[in-house]
């Protein structure tokens, strides 16, 4: 098959609490990127619950795949590949869009492309910017994720850095729930954060001069013990002292992987990624050290169908279709390609 | 022609048929691999009937109750399929497909099938005959094998059981007199009669639009009950 620039990819993502479906010609000109967002269903539990999250997987499916189309201005008969993300994520949300995925590929009798989610994330930067050179250094920081990447082509990755322990996301999402700020915790930090002093209390930034891995369970418990002793303490002030000490790490580590593997670039990517103090932060000290910086728009940032079917022109292009005996992989690692 | 997909249980079943029979049919015992096999499925029986995807004019699919994951392969399968080809979709109810594999005349038929945590999902028939639909006597439930042995008991009259509920929960149902219990294949819904019965509603004209398919669940999810329980306590 040959794939170039005007090469259709209808892509499909379920994989945790975003319903979304996309059209994307070429690889990078998004003609349609709709997402049907859980948050509010989940909200009452403090967290995505797997079962709730596959039943709403499946009644905002079929209204968005069709949205998808319909806004992206094409004929069904114009879609050239089919692509769902395939893991990592939640096994019963994501055999909702690889089944509805692979279905589409038979009756359209086109190819079908599963996608891992992590490699897909690293390409809604590139989205954004085109003109990104590699290698780049890319710090994807969501809910499920934190990771220092160097990308050095076109599925060509190394891990440099990750998280020990909690991911990024969770840690916000803890600390907001022992203030009682309700969830997700990340946009409501990052909102009352700027109505605080950054350096009121100087939290640990674990790890800070021992490679390029990261750990933010220390920080959380001495967050709670802070707020145990000291219950007056302005809500502002904490989250915008965590939140400080988070961004802090993410920066200097991110940095530090870049200069090391001799980046021409750091990208941001995940759902954290469009946290303000990080964009801001990052832009700045990533500058500062002679480095372009690349923020993805909030929209790419965090989980849509836009990147799945980058990434999938890009794998139909390297590795042709797959088989329809495809399944979902909870636990694919970024190097993992799924069969 | 009538796509049947049966992935409500362990199985995947599909079937390809019209009202003059079956076409084609295919049985994988797959132990939940049911994404996986399903779609290269449907393409097989397919190409066995030598037809082609365009040549279905409707899909029917069973919505449960059963494995949650199954149906939702199934159902979305169906869905995507039927969106895409522009056709209906039949949902049809994996205990009525299950008592038509109780194909005696003029009886009641119990189907239940087994829904785990020592709970089954059940509905009583009256059977009319000759592959006709179950006509529904009571309405899917979930409940302990007890409680439905009890109801089957105050009935006080023959009954035959079906599916893998009662085959699980044998010695609870095999006390009472009234009761035959049928084994082997027929403890499982058939993609077959996912066809049979999606053929009689499509009659009826009881196709719907893909979006509008619901999956029957009876079971709220576990984070729901507890929530509930929570609020209520305050
Ligand atoms: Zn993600």
């Amino acid at each position: 098959m040959n794939v170039n620039e005007s090469t259709v990819v209808l892509a499909i993502e379920t994989s945790c609490d975003e319903t979304a479906a996309s059209v994307v010609m070429g690889g990078n000109d998004v003609l349609s990127s709709i997402v049907s967002s859980q948050i509010d269903i989940h909200a009452r539990f403090g967290g995505v619950v797997p079962e709730v999250a596959s039943r709403a997987h499946m009644e905002a499916l079929i209204p968005v795949v069709n949205s998808a189309v319909e806004e992206a201005g094409i004929l069904p008969q114009r879609i050239d590949a089919v692509a769902a993300t395939a893991g990592p994520g939640l096994i019963g949300a994501l055999l909702v869009g690889v089944s509805a995925a692979k279905a589409l590929s038979l009756v359209w009798d086109k190819p079908f492309i599963g996608i891992n989610h992590l490699e897909a994330h690293l390409y809604a930067g590139l989205l954004d910017d085109p003109t990104l050179q590699f290698p780049l250094v890319v710090l994807l920081v969501s809910g499920g994720h934190t990771m220092i990447i160097e990308m050095r082509g076109h599925g060509d990755y190394t891990i440099l850095g990750r998280t020990i322990d909690d991911a990024a996301g969770e840690a916000y999402d803890k600390v907001a729930r022992y203030l009682t700020l309700g969830y997700p915790g990340g946009p409501i930090i990052d909102k009352i954060a700027a109505d605080g002093n950054p350096t009121a209390v100087d939290f640990p930034r674990a790890m800070m001069h021992d490679g390029l891995d990261v750990s933010f369970s220390g920080l959380k418990t001495s967050v709670i013990n802070y707020v145990r002793k000291n219950p007056t303490m302005s809500n502002t002030d904490i989250a915008a002292s965590f939140q400080s000490a988070v961004v802090d790490v993410l920066c200097a580590k991110t940095i530090k992987a870049a200069q090391q593997v001799g980046a021409k670039g750091i990208v941001l990517g995940g759902g954290v990624s469009a946290n303000s103090a990080l964009r801001a932060q990052m832009t700045e000290r990533g500058n500062a050290a002679g480095f372009r910086v690349a923020l993805p728009s909030r929209a790419m940032c965090t989980d849509n169908a836009a990147m799945i079917a980058a990434a999938a022109w890009h794998r139909l292009k390297s590795d042709g279709p797959m088989d329809l005996s495809c399944g979902a992989y909870p636990n694919l690692k970024l190097s993992d390609v799924p069969r | 022609m009538i796509l049947g997909i049966e992935t409500s249980v362990e199985h995947v079943g599909v079937a390809l048929g019209d009202h003059r029979g079956i076409r084609a049919h295919a049985l994988v015992a797959s132990d939940r691999r049911h994404a996986e096999s399903l779609t290269p499925m449907i393409q097989f029986v397919v190409r066995q009937a030598e037809a082609t995807m365009s040549d279905i004019s409707a899909v029917a699919v069973d919505i449960g109750p059963g494995l949650f994951t199954g149906m939702r392969v199934g159902i979305a399968t169906a869905q995507s399929l039927a969106w895409a080809l522009d056709i209906p979709v039949v949902p049809v109810c994996s205990l009525d497909a299950l008592a038509l594999n109780a194909n005696t005349e003029d009886i009641t038929v119990a189907a239940a099938l087994d829904a785990r945590r020592g709970e089954v999902y059940w509905a009583l028939y009256r059977m009319n005959g000759n592959g006709q639909e179950p006509q529904r006597i009571t309405e899917p439930v979930v409940s302990s094998p007890e409680d439905m042995a009890i109801h089957l008991a105050d009935r006080a009259e023959d009954v035959v059981c079906v599916g893998t509920g009662i085959t699980r929960y044998e010695e609870t149902f095999s006390a009472n007199p009234w009761v035959r219990v049928l084994g082997g294949e027929t403890q499982f819904p058939s993609a077959t009669a996912v066809v049979s019965l999606g053929t009689a509603a499509l009659i009826d004209d009881r196709g719907i639009a893909p979006h509008a398919v619901e999956p029957m669940y009876l079971r709220a999810p576990d984070a729901e009950i507890n929530w509930k329980t929570r609020e209520g306590a305050r």
